[in-house]
């Protein structure tokens, strides 16, 4: 593979690691960072970067992937709904192999449900508008990232007076579980790394509360490997500089103020709701979204009756203090034993996003069984 | 009654055997089930849309059974069968009878075999428009000709309306392989090199792609290639080569997970030595797929031993269908069993089988 985007360029993240290790070592001490986006968890295992780090420099990662985070009960409610008579459920793909109290989407439509996988939310009306003997509900999950796609769809449900097609909401807000975990009692963080794509809408003003309240530094960085070594770089250097702040590591998309115009969106379509509950974080005040009144009428949770029952997370899972950052992915009981991610128990094994599924995926391998460099591989790229 | 007028019954019988005689005539636009009954609906249909394309003595004696001469004393058959299922049918690249025939003749190469023979079944959905039809089997009566192997025997059957989606095909290749050829997986050595023979991921991209739901448009072209003459070459330059396979479904990384566990060794990738097109991997970066579980349909990948690997990526890049072959990572003792990645910014991840499909990722 070409690596030609700077933001991937091998030379310059060496560069950045030796920075890293002598701002470290300076500090004299350890630094536990978290990662707060499933995308972060994602390239750092991806790119092999945690194996890059000085041992003084630990990753933690968040709560930040979206479909980790949807508690049992609500997986159930859209199964129920993907049962009705007359009803297609749309989602998206990450959605299909996360484990309801008994069964997953994938199950159901094996079993004869018409669940259906789309790309985005658009996709899910253009069924509705094709298929107008159906109902379409698209199982709406997702941060700030996302919502602001699932608020133009029912705009434009609206304008275009389609009345088969509900959105059964499930989006909810990175600020509030941010502040759950900086208020838990066994926490012990010294920085985040602040969501690249979600601060693209949100932008960086409301995590002040973070280094105001709490006195821990956050960086909003990108996805790329260069991105969130640079996070990292910066984190410390304001340790160095004697600074503790909310920073911007992806000025080339992120403004401090987002985008005035989605939020907007987000503001005219959604309400939030007072509690939501989270996989294990539990009930958190003010961080779900629901559909505001002037689209109740396609507003799933409107538009059918569901159950809506609590269910408890399997006992054995510690998808909870694994989302909290408190327990690593390997520390669970269950993991890679009972939980793997051909059958998660939780759903941190589901995504590739999830801490559990990245880390059983691409993580497991001790620095012992790290290859020297390869020689026939060196030698077949100079003779090019 | 006799009279001038009226033909004799001598004539009128000789009439009725020229027609018969004839060879039955597809007036149809579209398969019905009566061409899958057997009668002479079913004759017209073979007849007039695979005999004459296919163009083969054994098929077109239409006995149950194509009776063939065996291979010459100490070489051992590689057969293997497939069934192709493609959607869409046509896509930038190719189409499913280019697959059908491809497809098969790479699993008898990557078994060590010299493609010699076809057998193909057809199962059609009623209503499936016989243009179609035509042109599938031009495409696969084609790429059969340019691999010059032949196709001797075959079946069809059509099936009702929704019993099918379109038509499915599936072809058993036989090919015998030559005295003394030996691939064996657990032949590989610590030492040895992974060699393959061009970029990753554009078959299964193209048809991702071509399926138009992503709202994505890119330059990508399926890589569809009977690849019996580049494994000739390779064989030619490395006689020593252990283990050959055509990274399909599950892409190179199920491949190569295949060859850990088998071999017991472990596969040692080079991240930044993977070939891939610039449009494929930015394709894949934005769904959030990794190409290295993305479908090929004209790649070999090999394990070479050291002393020949150069030999091998000479004689590969020699050939058009291998001109960005690489050495793409080595065999290890350890981790045992095991596929890892050295990434292009230093550290490693290991590469596991996927599970399930390849989902995109949301965000």
């Amino acid at each position: 593979m070409k690596f030609v985007d700077e933001f991937r360029d091998p030379a310059a993240g060496r560069a950045a690691i030796e920075r890293i290790t002598a701002l470290a070592a300076a500090q004299d001490r350890g630094f536990k960072f978290m990662e707060v986006c499933g995308g972060h968890t994602h390239t750092i295992y991806r790119h092999g970067i945690e194996q890059l780090l000085p041992a003084p420099v630990e990753l933690v990662h968040g709560p930040g992937c979206p479909v980790c985070v949807i508690p049992m009960g609500r997986v159930d409610d859209a199964l129920h709904l993907a049962a009705q008579p007359g009803v297609t459920l749309t989602s998206f793909g990450d959605m299909m192999r996360v484990p309801g109290s008994t069964s997953t989407l994938l199950d159901a439509k094996a079993g004869g449900a018409d669940v259906r996988m789309v790309y985005s939310p658009l996709d899910a009306l253009a069924v509705a508008e094709r298929e107008p003997d159906r109902h379409v509900v698209f199982f709406a999950v997702g941060f700030e990232t996302t919502s602001p796609s699932t608020a133009v769809t029912l705009q434009r449900a609206r304008a275009l007076g389609i009345d088969n097609f509900s959105v059964f909401s499930n989006h909810v807000r990175i600020v509030p579980p941010l502040r759950a975990i900086l208020t838990a009692p066994e926490l012990d963080l010294d920085g985040f790394i602040g969501p690249g794509h979600v601060s693209t809408v949100i932008g960086n003003r409301p995590y002040q509360f973070i280094p105001d309240e709490f006195s821990i530094p956050l960086v909003t960085a990108g996805f790329e490997p260069l991105d969130v070594i640079q996070a990292i770089e910066m984190l410390l250097r304001q340790y160095d500089e004697g600074r503790c702040r909310v920073e911007n590591q992806y000025t080339r998309v992120v403004r401090d103020e987002g985008n005035l115009r989605a939020q907007q969106l987000l503001e005219e379509v959604f309400t939030t709701r007072d509690t939501f509950e989270w996989r294990g974080l539990g009930w958190i005040p003010h961080s779900g979204m629901a559909i505001a009144e002037p689209y109740a009428d396609l507003d799933s949770e409107r538009r059918f009756t569901l159950p809506g029952a609590r269910v408890e997370d399997p006992p054995a899972c510690e998808c909870g203090p694994v989302l909290r950052g408190v327990l690593k992915p390997w520390e669970c009981g269950v993991f890679g034993t009972a939980c793997t991610p051909e059958t998660p128990i939780g759903t941190c094994m589901v995504s590739s996003e999830g801490a559990c599924a990245a880390y059983y995926e691409f993580g497991r391998l001790r620095v012992a069984d790290e290859p020297d460099p390869l020689p026939l591989v060196s030698a077949d790229r100079a003779r090019r | 009654m006799t009279g001038p007028d009226r033909p004799d019954r001598a004539t009128v019988d000789e009439r009725i055997a020229a027609v018969r005689a004839r060879r039955p005539r597809l007036r149809d636009e579209r398969v019905t089930l009566a061409h899958g009954a057997g009668g002479k609906a079913s004759r017209a249909l073979v007849d007039a849309v695979f005999l004459e394309v296919f163009d083969d003595p054994a098929l077109a004696a239409l006995g149950d059974a194509a009776v063939l001469d065996p291979p010459a004393v100490g070489e051992q058959l590689s057969i293997s069968t497939d069934s192709f299922v493609v959607q869409p049918r046509r896509f930038p690249g190719g189409s499913i009878g280019d697959l059908a025939v491809n497809g098969t003749i790479n699993d008898v190469v990557a078994g060590g075999g010299r493609p010699d023979w076809l057998s193909v079944a057809f199962v059609i959905e009623e209503g499936f428009a016989v243009a179609e039809l035509r042109a599938i089997v031009a495409d696969m009566a084609a790429a059969a000709r340019a691999a010059g192997v032949r196709i001797v025997t075959g079946d069809t059957k059509v099936v009702q309306a929704g019993a099918a989606d379109g038509v499915y095909i599936t072809t058993t290749g036989v090919g015998h392989v030559p005295v003394g050829r030996r691939l064996d997986a657990r032949t590989v050595e610590p030492g040895d090199a992974v060699v393959l023979t061009g970029t990753l991921a554009d078959h299964g991209m193209a048809v991702m792609l071509a399926r138009g739901e992503l709202a994505i448009e890119a330059d990508i072209a399926s890589d569809t290639a009977a690849l019996h003459e580049l494994a000739e070459a390779l064989l030619a330059a490395a006689p020593d080569t252990r283990w050959l396979r055509d990274p399909t479904r599950g892409g190179l990384g199920t491949s190569l997970n295949e060859l850990a566990e088998a071999a017991g060794c472990g596969v040692i990738l080079a991240e930044e030595a993977l070939p891939v097109r610039p449009t494929v991997a930015g394709a894949c970066d934005l769904l959030g797929i990794d190409p290295i579980y993305v479908a090929n349909e004209g790649k070999l990948v090999a394990v070479v031993p050291a002393a020949q690997t150069e030999a091998a990526i000479d004689a590969l890049r020699a050939h058009p269908l291998g001109a960005d072959a690489a050495v793409i990572g080595e065999i290890r003792a350890e981790p045992a069993s095991t596929v890892v990645m050295r990434t292009a910014m230093g550290g490693s991840r290991v590469v596991d089988m996927l599970v399930g499909d390849p989902l995109p990722r949301i965000c």
